[in-house]
């Protein structure tokens, strides 16, 4: 079939539509809408019960389940949006399909023309979804502490429990370390933390700009030079945690990840307290431990931590001791 | 024109444009240093010898200032080249011929000898596993494989050394370091190494330059099965 006969077959459909007498037509709108609301009342609730406990991140942290809740009200929200699209882009292609005889001209027709109700319907069933998301995302970052985002070096919200693990994450062209305060200051490769734990973590870089993304851990923060990003998470499950660098950061940024773990806290004391011990004889040679870092900006002189910068921010001070002023 | 005619001008234009990008993407991400292969040098299980050596001026090629990693190929020749193909579950005797100077490192972390066997290298023929760079010559790079955990400081020469090269590749005539590590490879994959030291000296933090150019300070560990 070529283009042409395509076209000329579409005008001898578009002829006959206007013959159709209107109003003999049924009530299609309330058939599309018959339609809709059956498959979003069968659909939204099994997209909710079978598919909503795999929406990523996941359930690890208290942050991840929060999230995960979020995003599985937005999709239900956007759910019925879609099968409303799609009812209609289906009922109007066996409907007014143009090899039916009679059909009427479905849009374009003296119907169809500022039609008052159809203008109307749609401003406000937009303006109260896209409001309504709005108002329901501002509730759940407010009643729910945040959502588990970089919240700079005075964060906004900060978690209640009696006690929170400091980590600090040293980003560095291409690697992620891990810095323990709470003991001694051991800095790590490997990225540890116990569960049933409010951790605080602190991100900064010694470099360029990296992100860090702990996704099971539902954690992305911006490590910045000089700066301390604070971002917490609440560890609800034990298991593996894949953390990304999500700022492009040069040559091996795609080479920037490492897998951490969750792990009891039994188990977390234990490594901690051998790699404490392990590495003391590194740790005396790091500088103390401080919110952030200082090197020189012009290359492999070392240059590091310089004496004249303040080191300390003046979120949260752990352990160490502030610089005297 | 008809309808299969302007059908197929599109498809045409689609697979042209399909593959220049194709094209564009393969060229960026294929490594431009040439590979060595040492997957054929000794029989099948048995260690890979490696010998690399670092330099801090090139002294040829395109960026004859910048410094350097050369690989010494089966055959025994230098050769300008960081992507290493070497066969999987195989231990690697790596020897690293150091010929630059160093100084301290901007993360003493990167001191630690990591991922190795037995957690340490030798240095001229001494057991270390740690080094501190705020004391001696401090560490002129590391050889890291991050996504292997494997880093090894690479002891500087000192800044005043007598006889120190300036022309790559160096002989050990001059003044060198010479960093011994063993590791064992793991399955077959890419697996990018790369030097925590800023050493791109005048690129910003000192990470331009040869720390962001493959065949300088970074290339790949090609693990074939
Ligand atoms: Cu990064
Ligand atoms: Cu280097």
């Amino acid at each position: 079939m070529t283009i042409d006969n395509a076209e000329s077959e579409g005008q001898g459909v578009a002829a006959e539509a206007v013959i159709a007498q209107p109003g003999k037509e049924p009530r299609h709108i309330w058939r599309m809408v018959a339609i809709w609301l059956v498959l979003s009342a069968v659909l939204d609730p099994l997209f909710y019960i079978l598919v909503g406990p795999h929406v990523p991140p996941g359930t690890m942290t208290s942050a991840a389940k929060d999230n995960q809740f979020d995003f599985n009200i937005l999709l239900v929200a956007a759910l019925p949006v879609f099968l409303a699209v799609w009812v209609y882009l289906a009922y109007s292609a066996v409907v007014w399909r143009a090899s039916r005889k009679g059909a009427p001209e479905p849009v374009g027709g003296a119907q169809a023309r500022t039609h008052l109700g159809v203008q109307v319907g749609w401003i406000v069933t937009t303006t109260v979804i896209v409001l309504g998301l709005f108002a329901f995302g501002t509730v759940e970052v407010i009643t729910k502490a945040g959502s588990g985002g970089g919240e700079g070096p005075n964060p906004i919200w900060t978690p209640t429990s009696a006690t929170i693990l400091p980590v600090q994450v040293i980003a560095q062209q291409w690697k992620f370390t891990y810095r323990y305060p709470t003991f001694g200051g051991f800095e790590s490769q490997q990225l540890i933390v116990p569960n049933n734990t409010t951790i605080a973590f602190h991100v900064t870089s010694l470099d360029v700009i990296h992100g860090f993304w702990a996704y099971e851990l539902s954690i992305k923060a911006d490590a910045n030079p000089q700066q301390d990003n604070v971002a917490y998470a609440t560890t609800r499950q034990t298991g593996s945690v894949t953390v990304r660098c999500e700022e492009l950061c040069g040559l091996w940024h795609g080479a920037m990840f490492n897998y951490g773990k969750v792990v009891s806290k039994a188990a977390f004391m234990a490594w901690a307290k051998s790699t404490e011990a392990g590495t003391a004889a590194n740790t005396k040679l790091l500088p103390p431990f401080a919110y952030t870092y200082v090197p020189d900006a012009n290359g492999s002189d070392g240059g590091y931590y310089p004496d004249n910068v303040d080191p300390y921010s003046n979120s949260e001070v752990y352990g160490a001791k502030p610089a005297a002023s | 024109m008809s309808f299969g005619g302007r059908l197929s001008v599109v498809l045409g234009l689609f697979v042209v444009a399909a593959g220049l990008a194709v094209w564009a993407v393969v060229g960026f991400m294929l490594p431009t240093t040439p590979t060595v292969d040492f997957t054929a040098a000794q029989p099948s299980g048995a260690p890979v010898d490696l010998t690399v050596q670092t330099v801090g001026t090139i002294g040829f090629g395109a960026h004859p200032t910048w410094v350097s990693y050369l690989v010494k190929n089966p055959s025994g020749q230098w050769v300008h080249s960081t992507v290493w193909k070497v066969p999987a579950h195989t231990r690697i005797n790596l020897t690293i011929e150091q010929y630059d100077s160093g100084s301290p490192l901007r993360n003493q972390q990167w001191g630690l000898v990591a991922g190795t066997t037995g957690g340490v290298a030798t240095l001229n023929g001494k057991p270390i596993a740690l080094y501190d760079s705020n004391s001696g010559n401090g560490v002129g790079h590391t050889f890291s494989i991050p996504t292997l955990g494997i880093s090894v400081p690479l002891v500087g020469i000192a800044d005043d050394a007598k006889n120190p090269c300036s022309q790559a590749p160096c002989t050990t005539d001059f003044d060198h370091n010479v960093i011994k590590v063993s590791f064992v490879t793991p399955g077959p994959g890419e697996y990018p190494w790369q030097c925590y030291v800023p050493c791109g000296l005048g690129f910003l933090y000192g990470n331009g330059g040869p720390m962001s150019t493959l065949g300088y300070m970074g290339g790949f560990l090609d693990v074939t099965a």
